[in-house]
């Protein structure tokens, strides 16, 4: 975020369809270097294919691509030496060792042996892995998996990383671990885009561009994003969530409204004015519950809000 | 006997494998109607206790009623009362929406006469009327769930367990077959849930986390956020944040401070009173403080911070 001078990816309309379907439709956005930037939207948005398109291994309809100064329309492989791109599959082999697998990887991005040893257990140790060197990458659990893929994926140093899904089938706890390492490359001028499906996770992002059906919905940081949303987001707890809904359900100035486990998610036009309302109403109608908080809107929250009030308002 | 009203019942269940204990005395009560959520890490025996559940697999000792039967004794009447479904791999996408539905009735033995029957409503609860000769694999992410949901319910089953089922799915999709689920936990449905995405827990009425095979927290969603934290949350903007996050790693009372966006997030004990002192701490190294507030843990924090306190302790005691 600190050089906003150089950036590291620049899609400029870019465009891919396959047959019958328009996967990725005049995107436009660019990633700074020592920037991480989220690609967000659920399954058929389009973020596998935009990746595929940056990493030059597909060729865009229409549009232009710059990774790392090279263009990868013109130039696919132009790129490669800067570049490191992580499919949601990465290719471990599963009856070599974690360092043998690192070796292997070394070699095909043609590391020298002197940088090696050194660049191999700085990943490890980040990636809280160091103890397990000699496993065999088969045996390793899905969160360590995926750190390994990382690892491999960072041998040689790339200027810009792609990353199709990283934490998929990942628990929170290598969850985590996994970001603090984007973090830590991100710090060393590393411009990291990555995509996930999981809208919460946007929110570790620094910048954020929501797709639907290969259109931008919105880019921006995620608290520009939640500020400008204009809508007041309300949580209210409750024994009976159900009754909690049949009173609220078509009470005045509610945009949305689901059920959640233990209560209510709703959105609002005005949060100051419809907490006492709805306070008011579920006392009359004598429906228990426990609290009405004002709470930060979700990128979820952003995202349906976008879609239903009829798509691409703010791109 | 139990108690009609719960219809997941777990005694002391046990799960060796060799020396190693998978599932550590776990004991739950999951009432008829109620989404139950069932989280932890990788490896932290979640797959093996639902096997054992499912009667898939035998308890080394303890005891499991699902629906009524004996995981160990009677595995196959808690196979036939149960349905399951995971998003990811129940359906066959080269088949029609219409001839995955005659497989999964005939697997899960719908009788003959009531098959037209139950795969109306399959379809309608699905809300694919109409579209019983597309071929599954062309549908979108949130109608395949659906029916992949309506497979697992084919026969009627009072208890259903589902594995991540709306990972990857469009939010308001996922909204949609969120209420599906409540509509059928209303009818009396048991809904035992897993999952690593907190997204998905919010939707339980009530939320087990287990680590190293044992229960460490059980509760509510807002329970959970409230009481199981080891502390409280501050969010700190400040410039330069690498800088920052180091002088507060190693600052007093700071349990935890990680980056998240632009921000940090640090795990404090009295986040009024860390506030003014966070503040100091950092001009006094020339970082300004843009903002900083306390924040409502998500069920994340609360995983982390449960799952990581164990380990802790652990490496205390080892």
């Amino acid at each position: 975020m600190t050089d906003q001078l150089q950036s590291a990816i620049v899609a400029e309309r870019l465009t891919k369809s396959f047959p019958g379907v328009r996967a990725v439709d005049a995107l436009s956005f660019d990633v700074c270097a020592g920037e991480i930037f989220g690609l967000v939207g659920p399954d058929g948005a389009g973020k596998t294919t935009t990746l595929r398109m940056l990493a030059g291994i597909m060729s865009p309809d229409a549009g232009t691509a710059m990774v790392a100064g090279f263009n990868v329309v013109r130039n696919p492989e132009g790129a490669k030496h800067a570049l490191s791109y992580m499919p949601q599959r990465f290719g471990l082999y599963e009856d070599l060792t974690v360092d043998e697998n690192i070796r292997f990887y070394a070699d095909l991005f043609g590391v020298k042996r002197a940088e090696r040893a050194a660049r191999s257990t700085q990943l490890l140790d980040a990636a809280g892995m160091s103890e397990f060197r000699m496993r065999l990458a088969g045996k390793l659990s899905g969160g360590m998996k995926q750190k390994l893929g990382l690892v491999c994926a960072l041998i040689h140093r790339p200027k810009v990383i792609l990353l199709d899904e990283p934490t998929t089938g990942v628990d929170p706890v290598s969850r985590r671990d996994f970001w603090r390492i984007l973090y830590e490359l991100a710090a060393e001028g590393v411009a990291i885009l990555t995509s996930t499906a999981y809208l919460d996770e946007a929110e570790r992002c620094h910048r954020v561009a929501l797709l639907h059906q290969g259109k931008l919905l919105f880019c921006d940081t995620p608290a520009h994003l939640k500020a400008a949303m204009g809508k007041g987001v309300l949580s209210i707890t409750a024994p009976e969530p159900r009754a909690l809904r049949s009173c609220l359900e078509n009470a005045d100035g509610l945009s949305s409204l689901v059920l959640t486990g233990d209560g209510l998610h709703v959105v609002v036009d005005d949060a100051a004015r419809r907490i006492p309302e709805f306070q008011a109403r579920l006392k009359k109608a004598n429906v228990p519950f426990d609290a009405v908080q004002q709470v930060a809107p979700t990128i979820e929250d952003l995202f349906v809000d976008a879609v239903e009030s009829g798509g691409s308002a703010h791109a | 006997m139990p108690d009609q009203e719960n219809s997941v019942v777990v005694e002391n269940l046990v799960k060796r494998f060799g020396t190693f204990v998978a599932v550590d005395r776990l004991c739950l009560e999951i009432r008829k109607g109620e989404v139950f959520g069932f989280l932890g890490p990788n490896g932290a025996g979640k797959s093996t206790t639902i096997r054992m559940l499912c009667g898939l697999l035998k308890p080394t000792s303890g005891r499991a009623l699902v629906a009524g039967f004996d995981v160990a004794r009677k595995p196959e009447s808690v196979r036939q009362n149960i349905g399951y479904m995971s998003q990811k791999f129940s359906l066959y996408n080269d088949l029609k929406v219409i001839e995955n539905l005659h497989l999964f009735a005939g697997l899960y033995s719908v009788p003959r006469d009531k098959l037209k029957e139950r795969i109306e409503w399959a379809l309608s609860m699905a809300n694919l009327k109409g579209q019983e000769n597309l071929i599954t694999g062309t549908l979108p992410g949130g109608w395949k769930q659906r029916m992949a949901l309506g497979c697992a319910v084919l026969h009627k089953p009072p208890v259903i367990f589902l594995d991540e089922p709306t990972s990857g799915v469009d939010p308001i999709s996922r909204r949609q077959f969120w209420d599906l689920i409540h509509q059928m936990a209303e009818e009396g449905v048991t809904v035992f849930v897993t999952t690593h995405y907190m997204e998905e827990a919010e939707y339980c009425n009530r939320l087990a986390l287990i680590f190293r095979g044992k229960m460490v927290a059980l509760g509510t969603p807002s329970e959970l956020k409230r009481d199981s934290m080891k502390g409280e949350l501050l969010l700190i903007e400040c410039e330069p944040l690498s800088k920052a996050l180091e002088a507060l790693q190693s600052a007093p009372d700071v349990s935890d401070a990680a980056v998240f966006g632009n921000a940090l997030h640090l795990v404090v004990k009295d986040a009024a009173e860390a506030m003014p002192r966070m503040k100091q701490y950092l001009a006094g190294r020339a970082i300004a403080v843009n903002r900083i507030e306390q924040i409502r843990p998500s069920l994340e924090d609360v995983f982390v911070s449960l799952t990581t306190a164990r380990d802790a302790a652990e490496e205390v005691k080892a």
